[in-house]
C-alpha cells in the first residue's frame, strides 16, 4: 500500500487547519479534489495544493513530510487508518480520534490527543500543555485509547482523563493528572508541582519521587502485585520504561482527599 | 460381526452420542502453583454432571507463568452447562465463593469469543464502592480490595455456544485393577489434550447410567447392561471375560477437541494391550436420536 504523501513546501505564513485531511474525509477523492481543499484560518485562502506537494496514494495512510508548529488539527476525529507526521505539528493533533494510529516524529503543541476516545497516538518529541485534556466547556478529557509521549509534556497532562492510558517517558509539567476522573497516567521522568490535583479516581504512576499534596495519604506498599504485573506486561510492547516502572516495588497514595479520594498515585517504594 | 481389534483390544462398532452445550473458560493465577491449583480445584469441585451440579467443570491445563497476563503461575478451567443463563449463574457463584476467597488469586478471560459472560463486572460489587476499574485498550479489569491485597478480575470472559458435552469411552477389563490401570492411562493422555475436560472424579465415572428407571422419580438409573454382577440376570452387554467397566466422560469447547481427546484415550488404552490393561473399549449412546454429535470409535482409532 502506498501512502498518500503531503510534502510541506515551506513554513506556512498563517496557521493552517488540517482537519479535512483524514482518511474518512479523503476516501474516494481525486488528487485534484484533494489539492483544492481549503486549509486557511485567516481571510487569505490557502489550499492543500498551495501548501503541500501531493504524491497520490491510498488515503487510508497519510504521510506529512515536513512539519510545522503551525499545522493544527492533524488527525482530528480520526476514525481509521494511519497518519504519520515527519516533523512537528501544532495544536490539537489527534483530538477526538476514536480509532486508527497517529505518529508524530517531532514535537507537538497543546491539546494533543484532546478528548481522544480510542486508537493510538504517539509523539516522539515533546508535547505542549494540556495533553489529552478537554476543550473549554467539555466535561471529559481522553476517554480511551493509548497516548505515548517519548519526550516531555507540559502542564496539566491528562487533565480530566476519564479512561485510557497515557505514557509520558520524559518529564511532566505542573499538575499532571489534574481533575482526573479515572484512567491511567504514567510519568517516567520528573513530575512538576502537585500531581493529581483534585483527581477523583484513576491511577498516576510516577517514575521518580515527587512531593505530593497533603491530601494524598499513604496506603502502604503491599497487595496490588497482580495489577502492577499485569500492566507491566500490557505496556511492554509500547514502552519498556513504563513496563520497568510497574515492575518495581511501589507505594500507593490514595487521593485527592480534597475531591472524591478514590484515585491513587503510585511512587517507587 | 467380528469386532475391530487394536493391539489385541476389542473396539466396539459403536459411537459416543454427545450434546451441544454452552462452554466458557477462565485463567486463574496465583503467587505460586499450589494456590493457583487450589483455587481451580475448589472452583471445579462438585461439578461432575449438569443434572445434579448445574455445571460440568474441570481443569484444562496448568499455564506456565510466562504465558499468563500477570506473569504468575496459572491454571485454565473450563465450565459447561446446558444454557447460557445456567452457565452464567454457576460461573459467578463459583467465582465468588471459590476463587475470590482463595488467597492471592486473580482471574482472566480464558477464551476469546465475541459472546461474553460478565465475571469481574459482577464480582466488583464485593468491593462496596472501593473497587477500581482499569481499562487497557480493549481489555477491562476490576481491582477489588480484599484482606490480602487486591483481587484482580477481568470484566468478562468468552462464551462459546459450540461446546460439546457427553463424549465418552467405556473401558472394559478383566478385573477392577487392570481396568483401572487402562482407564488411568487414558485419563492421563486425555488430560494432556487442550480445550477438553473430564468432569468426573479423577476423570472416571464408575456408575454409568441409562435413561429412566422403574421408579417414576428417577430420570436416570444404573446401567444394568454393563454391571458385571447382573450379567446373568439382565440383557447384558458384557462378554464372559469382562469383570469391570469404567467410563470416561469428555466435555470440550469444540467437537474437534472432544474427538481428539477420545482419540488420545483410545490410543493409550490400546497401547497397554489386553493383558496389562483393558480387553475392550465401548461407547455410550441412546440410539443416535437424542444427541447431534456422534463420535464413532472406528473413526478415532490410533
Amino acid at each position: 500500500m502506498t501512502s498518500l504523501v503531503l510534502a510541506l513546501k515551506q513554513e506556512p505564513d498563517q496557521r493552517l487547519d488540517l482537519s479535512p485531511l483524514v482518511p474518512h474525509l479523503l476516501a474516494g477523492k481525486s488528487e485534484a479534489e484533494i489539492a483544492a481543499i481549503e486549509l486557511q484560518t485567516t481571510k487569505h485562502k490557502v489550499t492543500v495544493g498551495d501548501a503541500f506537494t501531493l504524491k497520490p496514494g491510498d488515503a487510508s495512510s497519510i504521510r506529512f513530510e515536513g512539519g510545522s508548529a503551525r499545522l493544527d488539527n492533524i488527525g482530528l476525529d480520526l476514525k481509521s487508518g494511519e497518519i504519520v507526521v515527519e516533523g512537528a505539528c501544532g495544536l490539537y493533533v489527534g483530538r477526538a480520534m476514536s480509532a486508527g494510529t497517529i505518529l508524530v516524529t517531532g514535537d507537538c503543541g497543546p491539546f494533543a490527543g484532546s478528548a481522544m476516545s480510542g486508537g493510538k497516538l504517539e509523539i516522539k518529541g515533546d508535547a505542549g500543555d494540556l495533553l489529552a485534556a478537554p476543550q473549554d466547556g467539555e466535561m471529559e478529557g481522553m476517554t480511551g485509547g493509548l497516548l505515548v509521549v517519548r519526550g516531555s509534556a507540559g502542564a496539566r497532562a491528562g487533565d480530566r482523563l476519564r479512561r485510557g492510558t497515557i505514557v509520558i517517558e520524559g518529564a511532566a509539567g505542573d499538575h499532571a493528572g489534574s481533575r482526573m476522573i479515572a484512567g491511567t497516567l504514567i510519568v517516567l521522568g520528573t513530575a512538576g508541582a502537585l500531581p493529581g490535583t483534585l483527581m477523583r479516581r484513576g491511577t498516576i504512576l510516577l517514575g521518580s519521587h515527587t512531593p505530593l499534596a497533603p491530601t494524598f495519604v499513604t496506603c502502604g506498599r503491599n497487595g496490588f502485585g497482580s495489577f502492577s504485573a499485569l500492566f507491566a506486561r500490557l505496556l511492554r510492547p509500547t514502552s519498556e520504561a513504563a513496563a520497568a516502572a510497574f515492575s518495581r516495588p511501589l507505594e500507593r497514595f490514595a487521593g485527592d482527599m480534597a475531591a472524591l479520594g478514590k484515585g491513587e498515585i503510585l511512587l517507587p517504594a | 460381526m467380528q469386532p475391530m481389534i487394536c493391539n489385541g483390544v476389542r473396539i466396539d462398532e459403536s459411537f459416543a452420542e454427545a450434546f451441544p452445550m454452552r462452554g466458557t473458560a477462565l485463567l486463574i493465577t496465583a503467587p505460586n502453583e499450589r494456590w493457583a491449583r487450589q483455587a481451580a480445584t475448589t472452583m471445579t469441585g462438585f461439578a461432575t454432571s449438569v443434572i445434579g451440579c448445574g455445571v460440568e467443570a474441570g481443569i484444562d491445563a496448568d499455564v506456565p507463568a510466562d504465558q499468563t497476563p500477570d506473569g504468575r503461575p496459572g491454571v485454565r478451567v473450563l465450565l459447561f452447562a446446558m444454557s447460557s443463563d445456567g452457565l452464567q449463574s454457576q460461573l459467578v457463584n463459583r467465582l465468588g465463593q471459590c476463587v475470590l476467597t482463595s488467597p492471592g488469586s486473580a482471574v482472566f478471560s480464558g477464551l476469546d469469543s465475541p459472546d461474553r459472560l460478565p465475571i469481574g463486572d459482577m464480582i466488583r460489587y464485593f468491593g462496596d464502592g472501593w473497587q477500581v476499574s482499569k481499562k487497557f485498550l480493549d481489555r477491562h479489569f476490576w481491582r477489588v480490595p480484599v484482606m490480602d491485597g487486591e483481587f484482580l478480575c477481568e470484566a468478562t470472559t468468552g462464551l462459546t455456544k459450540g461446546a460439546v458435552g457427553g463424549g465418552n469411552l467405556l473401558v472394559m477389563g478383566a478385573d477392577w485393577e487392570k481396568t483401572m490401570i487402562a482407564t488411568q492411562a487414558a485419563v492421563d493422555a486425555m488430560n494432556a489434550m487442550p480445550d477438553a475436560i473430564l468432569p468426573f472424579p479423577g476423570g472416571i465415572v464408575r456408575s454409568g447410567s441409562k435413561v429412566g428407571a422403574k421408579y417414576k422419580t428417577m430420570i436416570a438409573s444404573t446401567n444394568d447392561a454393563y454391571c458385571p454382577t447382573l450379567r446373568g440376570a439382565v440383557k447384558t452387554a458384557l462378554d464372559p471375560d469382562i469383570g469391570c467397566v469404567l467410563e470416561i466422560v469428555i466435555d470440550g469447547l469444540t467437537e474437534k477437541s472432544v474427538a481428539d481427546s477420545m482419540r488420545a484415550g483410545i490410543a493409550a488404552i490400546a497401547d497397554l494391550g489386553p493383558d496389562k490393561g483393558a480387553k475392550r473399549i465401548g461407547a455410550g449412546n441412546y440410539g443416535g436420536k437424542l444427541g447431534p454429535f456422534h463420535f464413532h470409535l472406528k473413526d478415532l482409532l490410533p
